[in-house]
């Protein structure tokens, strides 16, 4: 894909992101819209995988340790063919193939996650499996800012450093905020692009919207192996890329009454795509 | 209940100097002005439960009352160790509130699911395990324990009972009614449904909301030699070894009405659930008529 379209495959994300929640009536649309951009960068460009086999051997790995963001990894995977589209209609329904966190019975999932600050172990644990075997994929791993909070990301963090987790990429979503508030106020965590390389990593820091800064960045990661494992801090917008979303200072976990989907929608519709019927 | 005990702590901090609360990025708007005011005693840590329990333990051993709210599985089930070293091997009084237990958070996956939680907590001696049905108990109960120096763990539901509200003891079971048939233990929320389901039956009724420590004393009084139906809001069996225990040397039939011991897979309402596991006056009326 080129830069054009993968934007336009972010938008097809974050309009299915809008129709799932919204026929809840509600849900994790905050940090789900903000890793859009990402998603369609990685299903759209970098990552190796078959929607007929979704657990073919030579798949790169997807583990997204902010397990509430799944409507939006849900989104990309419809839109990749790995299930119909019409799967989205069942979020957090009763009898639903898709529940409400990232869960591994979902086809193209690879980690259940929800509880925080698990994920980057389990990707640690897939990395470390595939160099063992001496196997070339690459194992990405999507972690939240207020997830860093969690003593269990800084474990893997030493770990990954320790046995040379080069085939390792974490992507860190900096959208600044947390359930109660904003990362600052909730619990300071500094310069996080410092604390990664100090503690063995490779570390960098995109705009998190920028299409071809991400798809750059992951890119020379794959290629420029050096012993260490990767952090890509993703300097994102909570909420991205629907202003109405965004203006809401508390948008991590809200209600999606009609009103606004149709709001969200038209303002994502600007740019035509293939969308769940709403 | 989440109201109530907001409310309890709010008072607590503004008035006992000596009392800290934590809370671990859940949603804490209603109380913001009181986490702004004492931001030495009153604070978010974040996502960080099971360090909290550990900081929370320094405090009691420094003489303060620590007081934790956060969701049930990452209370019980992450900080495990904690539990049982920090806080019950060495004797440290911490007060820990705990919402979305067994099914009350349904549509969010297995990650938010904890019908295990009033079992594991009871395997660990020196714990206390509160189970209020409504907010009033909570109150009665949190005021009781709250400063008895031992690690007390309550069971916050958003499912409250509407018909029933009870004056608790901690460490007491309630009569709510006797009779000749069965014996039905009702524990915490699952009171109402009982009390429906038992209106027109001649059994005995007893109320539990302190699952440890746990009333041998009531059970042994009131048991008559009929079946028992335990109707729990939690996994089938937690109180199992305790009745046993209690009825030691009898002979005694006991039937479950609760979460069976599976892996949840499904997603919906509370009420969904509810009624897909069985617990619901149907299964309870059939439990006493087989």
């Amino acid at each position: 894909m080129n830069n054009k379209e993968i934007a336009l495959f972010a938008n097809d994300i974050r309009r299915n992101v809008v129709c799932a929640i919204g026929k809840k009536g509600g849900g994790h649309i905050g940090g789900s819209l903000s890793i859009c951009d990402l998603l369609a960068v990685l299903y759209g460009e970098i990552m190796k995988y078959d929607p007929e086999n979704p657990d073919w051997e030579e798949r790169d790995y997807l583990v997204c340790s902010k397990g509430h963001a799944a409507p939006a990894i849900y989104s990309a995977l419809a839109l990749k063919g790995f299930f119909p589209m019409e799967w989205l209609e069942e979020l957090n329904r009763p009898g639903t193939r898709l529940p409400g966190h990232s869960d591994r019975k979902v086809p193209g999932i690879d980690a259940t996650t929800g509880s925080l600050g698990q994920g980057l172990s389990i990707a640690c644990g897939i990395a470390h499996g595939l160099k063992v075997q001496g196997r070339g994929q690459s194992v990405f791993c999507i972690t939240g800012d207020g997830e860093n909070d969690e003593g269990q990301i800084w474990e893997a963090a030493a770990y990954a450093a320790n046995y040379n987790l080069d085939n390792l990429i974490m992507f860190l979503d900096w959208n600044k905020k947390q359930i109660d508030g904003r990362n600052e106020d909730v619990m300071r965590l500094g310069d996080l692009a410092m604390k990664y390389r100090s503690f063995g990593w490779n570390s960098h820091r995109v705009n998190g919207h920028d299409v071809e800064e991400i798809r750059q960045t992951i890119y020379t990661a794959v290629r420029d192996k050096n012993g260490k494992p990767t952090m890509i801090l993703l300097d994102t917008v909570k909420g991205a890329g629907i202003s109405c979303i965004e203006q809401i200072e508390n948008n991590h976990c809200i209600g999606l009454p009609e009103k606004l989907v149709k709001e969200c929608l038209g303002e994502l519709s600007l740019v035509q795509g293939i969308c769940l019927k709403n | 209940m989440r109201r109530a005990f907001l409310n309890r702590v709010d008072k607590m901090i503004r008035e006992e100097e000596d009392t800290v609360y934590f809370t671990v990025d859940i949603g804490m708007w209603a109380i913001r002005d009181l986490l702004e005011k004492y931001p030495e005693r009153a604070t978010n840590v974040g996502i960080y439960e099971d360090g909290m329990f550990g900081i929370a333990a320094g405090l009691a051993a420094g003489g303060y009352i620590p007081t934790i709210f956060g969701i049930q599985p990452y209370l019980v089930e992450r900080t495990l160790e904690q539990i049982k070293l920090d806080f019950a091997y060495q004797g440290l009084g911490v007060n820990v509130i705990g919402t979305g237990a067994a099914v009350d958070y349904p549509k969010y996956g297995y990650s938010h699911y904890c019908a295990e939680d009033a079992g594991v907590l009871k395997m660990i001696p020196g714990v206390e395990v509160l189970t209020p049905g409504t907010a009033n108990e909570f109150i009665s109960l949190f005021n009781q324990a709250y400063r008895d120096g031992k690690p007390t763990f309550f069971r916050v539901s958003d499912h409250p009972n509407k018909e029933y509200d009870i004056d608790v003891t901690l460490g007491k079971a309630n009569v709510i009614k006797r009779g000749g048939g069965a014996t039905v233990i009702a524990v915490s929320v699952m009171l109402d449904m009982v009390m429906e389901a038992c209106s027109d039956l001649d059994v005995t009724v007893l109320y539990y909301t302190s699952l440890a420590p746990f009333d041998a004393d009531t059970l042994k009084r009131e048991y008559n030699g009929g079946k028992i139906v335990v109707c729990e809001p939690h996994y089938s069996g937690t109180l199992d070894y305790d009745i046993i225990d209690a009825l030691a040397g009898r002979s005694v039939q006991i039937e479950h009405i609760g979460f069976p011991r599976e892996i949840f897979r499904n997603y919906g309402t509370y009420e969904d659930k509810m009624e897909y596991y069985g617990l619901n006056t149907e299964h309870i009326r059939a439990a006493l008529a087989t």
